[in-house]
């Protein structure tokens, strides 16, 4: 990557204020839509009613109060996390590999990570009663697996390293890994219904200790990817320059690499596998605004989030009182800007 | 991606498949008597009926003589073949046959059926609910006979099948019976039963998929007034929604049916614990119907039981 382009490698503040107005209007278009009516100044008046000193009768009954703050917030709210999470990841795998192909996807963290969850749903009575859930701890160690064999397999490549290889190894790792989980539900098949409804993507009946379980791993990851950014930067100039510059490459991709698979992980393990958020939200962003970490990463936090939440209220509401899975909603509208991605690779990765 | 979505969404299809599929809304709801000269022809030459030719959608099979070493590849086929007295005949049911206890488990799957290993039994008729390519080809190449019953639609469906595993297995007499019996059980306990317009949700998997009033369950339900919440969610009568937690809540059914228990761990305490569900009627009352699993997604003998518990889960909510 030479950025031979001249934009801006700072993030301007009317951008980032820009992007948390989109946030927002996400959001509060997701808190008013559903399959359950609400009225719009009920809900207003529900809002107003939780701040201290303040009392409105909102109208709302019990159940309609229910559906509010226990059904749609929560999601909405762990659609945000989950969507910043799986962007940002993916910026900081794009960055940390200097690949912009790199994806939860294509490296074999989601495979590794459904190969966890696979094992923690199949096998959970066979395991050792840990006093908390599993699955969120399989799902992050399978995410590593994958990532660490993707990542072996393909800087084991001597002649003709391209971006091309390691997304190769990629495919490969995650081809494997998914193997292996098939056979696994083979042997095991009472527990397919459940495995396939965690990969679908399960958004649809999230509440707030779904939130309480990601939140802090997803705060950490986002903060140590965030605060990586101008290292990646420096990275992006090639490994020997950067190390004339004071930076230890393989050190500084080892933190954001772990960084990225335990915010990866940690949305996983919440939501199931939901694919083409990592790839889609960082290259938008790169060819609106330029290519630079600094720029790229904040603003991938936030667009993340209001992406899935808007992915997610689609997901919801188009077929309502149905639900689409979420997984099949940004793959739609992931696979034709995929193809997009690929046509213009050229410009964007080398 | 997307091919790995479809497949995936193919895969869940085909389990709740398994639970029986959506046909047409309007045979769904009525039970027609048994129609056995409709598909059946019977050949009586020879000895205790035998040779019997089937029709069947894939042309007419020929059983040359009684069976004895029949495989069922349908756990709902093993347990009409055991309920009309031919489970001395069969010697291998596939890994999902769990019903009788007496039925001989093997390694065989319903899902992708081998043939060598079906050839290995020197089987003499095969019945299974799925062809998932070239199976039954590949059996009447061979030499084996193949009945393919899919999940029933209709109880009629569910009838039709269990006579024709009586003809194909020499046991058309008690499966006769059997019909009888089941039909007769069954309008018993819906003449007795008492519903005024009250709503249901029967859950499939803790992911909210559910099931409407066209599938084999649902008709059930149908016969006894209840009305089906899932009904709204499903546009393209397809049978198998994923509801939105938003509308379970929203349309508080009456009833609420889990036939995830056993696969899924879900119970009443689990249900009553999901965020909101405290304020549905059904949790509040407690008029929430663990079902087994396997007899709510079979069109089997069993279906007698599966009706009387929606019957008694009738009679138990307020």
């Amino acid at each position: 990557m030479t950025g031979g382009e001249i934009r801006p490698s700072r993030l301007r503040w009317w951008w980032l204020a820009g992007a948390l107005a989109v946030l927002v209007a996400a959001g509060l278009a997701s808190i008013l839509l559903g399959a359950a009516d609400l009225d719009a100044r009920s809900v207003g008046a529900a809002f107003l009613d939780r701040l201290p000193f303040v009392s409105v009768d909102s109208g709302l009954d019990e159940r309609q109060a229910a559906i509010l703050w226990q059904l749609r917030l929560p999601r909405v709210v762990l659609g945000g996390i989950v969507g910043a999470a799986l962007a940002v990841s993916g910026g900081a795998y794009q960055g940390s590999f200097r690949n912009p192909l790199a994806d939860p996807y294509l490296l074999g963290v989601a495979a590794g990570a459904g190969l966890g969850a696979t094992v923690a749903i199949g096998y959970e009575s066979a395991l050792p009663a840990m006093g908390f859930e599993l699955l969120p701890l399989f799902a992050f160690v399978g995410g590593v697996v994958g990532v660490v064999a993707t990542y072996v397999l393909g800087s084991s490549v001597r002649a003709g390293r391209t971006p091309v290889t390691l997304i190769l190894a990629g495919v490969a790792v995650a081809a494997f890994l998914t193997a292996v989980q098939t056979y696994l539900l083979q042997r095991n098949a009472e527990t397919l219904r459940e495995v396939y409804g965690w990969i679908l993507g399960r958004l649809s009946t999230v509440g707030w200790s779904d939130v309480r379980l990601s939140l802090p791993y997803v705060l950490i990851s986002s903060i140590v990817i965030l605060a990586g950014a101008r290292l990646l930067d420096v990275l992006s100039v090639g490994d020997d320059e950067a190390a004339t510059l004071g930076v230890r490459p393989p050190r500084v991709r080892l933190v954001l690499v772990v960084a990225a698979t335990l915010g990866t992980a940690a949305a996983v393990a919440v939501a199931g596998l939901i694919g083409f958020v990592g790839i889609i939200v960082p290259h938008t962003i790169r060819i609106v605004f330029g290519p630079s970490y600094r720029i790229v990463l904040p603003l991938s936090l936030i667009f993340g989030a209001a992406f899935l939440i808007v992915a997610d209220l689609l997901a919801r509401t188009i077929a309502a009182p149905a639900e689409i899975p979420i997984g099949v909603v940004t793959a739609f509208f992931g696979a034709p800007f995929f193809a997009v991605v690929l046509r213009s690779s050229r410009g964007l990765g080398s | 991606m997307t091919r790995s979505i479809r497949a995936l969404v193919a895969v869940i299809v085909m389990v709740a498949a398994s639970c029986g599929p959506a046909r047409s809304a309007d045979d769904a709801t009525t039970i027609a008597p048994p129609t056995t000269a409709e598909t059946t022809t019977i050949a009586p030459i020879g000895n205790d009926g035998f040779p019997v030719t089937i029709d069947a959608p894939h042309g007419p099979v020929t059983i040359e003589a009684r069976p004895e070493r029949i495989i069922s590849l349908s756990p709902t086929s093993t347990e009409v073949l055991f309920a009309v007295g031919a489970g001395d005949q069969v010697v291998a049911v596939d890994d999902q046959s769990n019903y009788p206890a007496s039925a001989p488990v093997s390694d065989l799957t319903g899902f992708e059926p081998n043939l060598e290993a079906i050839a290995a039994y020197e089987a003499d008729l095969v019945v299974l609910m799925y062809d998932p390519g070239d199976v039954i080809a590949g059996l009447s190449a061979i030499g084996i006979p193949v009945i393919e019953h899919p999940a029933a639609a209709t109880l009629a469906d569910a009838y039709r099948q269990i006579e024709e595993i009586g003809v194909a297995t020499g046991h058309q007499e008690e499966a006769g019976e059997l019909v009888v019996a089941m039909r007769d059980a069954i309008e018993d306990v819906v003449a007795g039963a008492d519903v005024a317009g009250t709503t249901y949700y029967h859950e499939i998997s803790p992911e909210l998929y559910s099931l409407t009033s066209v599938t084999f369950a649902g008709a059930l339900y149908d016969m006894f007034g209840l009305e089906n919440i899932a009904d709204a969610a499903d546009a393209d009568g397809w049978g198998y929604p994923q509801l939105s937690a938003e509308h379970i809540l929203a349309e508080d059914p009456g009833i609420i049916f889990l036939a995830d228990v056993r696969c899924c761990g879900q119970d009443a305490a689990a249900v009553s614990s999901r965020p909101g569900w405290d304020t549905l009627q059904a949790v509040q009352s407690g008029a929430i119907a663990e079902l087994d699993d396997d007899i709510a997604s079979r069109w089997g003998p069993r279906v007698v039981d599966f009706v009387e518990t929606i019957a008694a889960a009738v009679a138990g909510s307020p």
